[in-house]
């Protein structure tokens, strides 16, 4: 009997080693030929990263950007950080991503109506301010770029920006000592890819959230929240005159829509010029207007210096035909709005101004 | 005695089946994987491209010179005689031609199962999935950023979309630059839009072997010759002067060109390289 339970150990243990072997050399055959290019799959280089507590404000909607492709790390947003400041980014090193991306304007570029790039080149638009990007569907004015890790190439490449080609950067950040550390720390090796890149740089950005204005504070009724009587006022009339397309806590809808401006000196089509769809012609992104006190100037084109010129426009415009119906009132373009009334829109509006971000040193240049 | 006699004759029987079924379950497993190509050419007309240095003319009656020539294939499925497919992995199914770069024109698919193939097809483009993919999806031809900024551009980073298909040329038809040169420029993109829908210029191209069969197991290694012919671009199912389009990228008759070079394909035979 005994016997007999050796045999039967004996037998399945020599069958399963049978088998072992049979799996191992099957798995073999199966494995994946490498794709070129790709990160190397390397036993990865012992390294810490510490996970940067990234907070959604809890008057915001969720967040579009996908965290879970990259997670942050406090590595991570220090590299994006020196990227950003880092003027080595544009093709003669006179342009970093903060010289059109200000702080103290809300990362907008003040006394600029039109973006200014490498050698006094100027652009065509306006550039946004830049504040809580991991909300947006897509960035622009023409919302040409869906994906924050995608939009930095954008400006770099432009000949009217940065100028620089990704190709020549990448290269001059892999020969910098300065940045070997960095890329070290951040992702557990020194090598430099196009994703690491454009991820660490999408990190710092999505860590610049601005939601501690004072009317954020009133919206959550904290300590700091109060409001004027003329502020009050202008709320009520922002919420019935302006809030059907200044939409939400993010105060856009991200629609595209005419706003009625003149098109006798500036012909951009717009939305268009991504989608090619006859109805988006001369159609742009509908701002945020958080910190928009510290942006001027505004529109598509910078045309207007003040949010007066601004509020004037509305009153005053112009009949287009692609004007967008919320902007006409009874067949008649334009807002009704009093001059007491705009002062008190005006007077809201600077209750978006969040000082605390426009000085938090975490978003300021590295020392 | 007996019985352990008998015990290790059962243990050595277990052994030598196990081996024996080992063997004949997994027959692939002594031979190489096996291979097939896609040799691509590009011609137009009868004559082979040349960049630079050759004027050709088309239908329309227009002289060119084409200066660049560059396309994505995508998405390639190898087509059994059997009418079934093999659809080769996402992540080794993209790849740029140049016209400058000839290692570029031969593509070669690795591990393909043994069988009998009569047609390939694939994508001219990059599908949409892979056009909205995330960065680290990426990589290859389809890293952005590679050289993008000159006659090797292949990616708008102002709109994030690839170029699916760029030919450019001189032309004494098209209007002339500062130089005096007639420069015209097609750059076709566009997959139909990520969150708005927008014209879809992707297109899918099958090429049948006609009456032959590319036979592959590791010691047969087929090598389909695909030839592209330009002049398709111009005299294709529209006719296209490059008078009345010196330009066409960023544009609703992009679709037009689309639909043109989706026939500028055809075989041309296969080449079996054999060893053993």
């Amino acid at each position: 009997m005994k016997q007999l339970q050796l045999i039967g150990f004996l037998l399945s243990a020599a069958l399963f080693g049978v088998v072992a072997s049979c799996q191992s050399g099957g798995s073999e055959v199966v494995t994946p030929a490498p794709v070129p290019g790709k990160p190397d799959m390397k036993p990865p280089v012992v390294y810490q990263t510490t996970p940067y507590p990234w907070k959604k404000p809890t008057n915001f909607p969720d967040p579009v950007y996908n965290f879970a492709n990259n997670p942050l790390t406090l590595e991570g947003v220090a590299l994006g950080r020196t990227l950003f400041y880092d003027d080595m980014l544009s093709v003669n090193g006179t342009v970093s991503c903060a010289f059109c991306h200000q702080q103290p304007a809300a990362f907008a570029h003040p006394d600029h109506a039109l973006s200014h790039g490498v050698n006094d080149k100027i652009g065509t638009r306006n550039n946004l301010g830049l504040q809580n990007l991991a909300f947006y569907k897509n960035f622009f004015w023409d919302g040409g770029v869906a994906d924050l890790d995608l939009l930095p190439i954008a400006p770099i490449e432009n000949p009217v920006e940065m100028a620089h080609s990704m190709p020549n950067l990448l290269n001059a950040v892999r020969q910098s000592a300065k940045y070997r550390p960095l890329f070290q720390s951040a992702f557990g090796s020194d090598s430099v890819t196009t994703a690491r890149f454009l991820k660490s740089l999408s990190q710092f950005m999505l860590t610049m959230v601005s939601a501690n204005s004072r009317y954020d504070k009133h919206a959550r009724k904290e300590a700091g929240g109060q409001l004027t009587s003329d502020e009050l006022a202008g709320l009520n009339l922002f919420q019935q005159k302006c809030s059907s397309c200044h939409a939400g806590e993010l105060f856009t809808d991200q629609s595209f829509r005419n706003n009625g401006l003149s098109r006798v000196l500036n012909q951009d089509v717009g939305r268009y010029g991504i989608t090619l769809r006859t109805e988006d012609k001369f159609k742009f992104k509908v701002p945020s207007l958080r910190n928009v006190a510290r942006t001027p100037p505004y529109m598509h084109d910078g045309r207007f210096w003040t949010l007066n010129d601004v509020l004037n426009h509305y009153t005053t415009m112009q009949e287009v035909p692609e004007l967008d119906p919320v902007l006409r009132q009874n067949g008649k373009p334009g807002v009704l709005l009093t001059d007491p009334e705009k002062q008190q829109i005006i007077a809201f509006l600077n209750t978006l101004t969040d000082t605390a971000y426009i000085a938090d040193r975490q978003f300021s240049a590295p020392n | 005695m007996r019985r352990l006699f008998l015990s290790l004759s059962l243990l050595t029987a277990a052994l030598l089946a196990g081996f024996l079924a080992c063997n004949t379950n997994d027959p692939e497993a002594a031979r190489p994987p096996a291979k097939f190509g896609l040799d691509f050419s590009n011609v137009v007309g009868t004559q082979p491209l040349q960049l630079g240095t050759v004027a050709y003319k088309n239908a329309s009656g227009e002289s060119f010179t084409p200066t660049n020539f560059n396309y994505f294939v995508s998405n390639i499925r190898l087509i059994r005689t059997d009418g079934s497919a093999y659809v080769v992995p996402q992540d080794s199914s993209y790849f740029l031609i140049r016209q400058t770069d000839p290692a570029t024109q031969k593509i070669t698919l690795n591990n393909v199962p043994e069988g009998s193939y009569k047609a390939v097809s694939f994508v001219l483009g990059v599908d949409s999935l892979r056009s909205t993919a995330d960065i680290s999806k990426r990589t290859g031809a389809l890293d952005p950023a590679v050289d993008h900024t000159g006659a090797n551009g292949m990616y708008w980073s102002w709109n994030s979309g690839y170029i699916f298909m760029k030919l450019e040329g001189t032309s004494p038809s098209a209007p002339r630059d500062a130089t005096g040169r007639g420069n015209f420029r097609y750059h076709i993109g566009y997959f139909g839009g990520r969150d708005t829908k927008t014209i879809n210029n992707l297109k899918t191209i099958t090429v049948s072997f006609g009456a032959d069969v590319a036979q592959v197991d590791p010691f047969r290694q087929p090598a389909v010759q695909i030839q592209a012919d330009v002049l398709t671009i111009f005299d294709g199912t529209t006719p296209i002067s490059i008078k009345a389009y010196p330009e066409v990228m960023i544009s609703p008759f992009s679709a037009t060109v689309a639909k043109n070079y989706a026939g500028m394909f055809s075989y041309k035979g296969l080449k079996t390289a054999v060893t053993d």
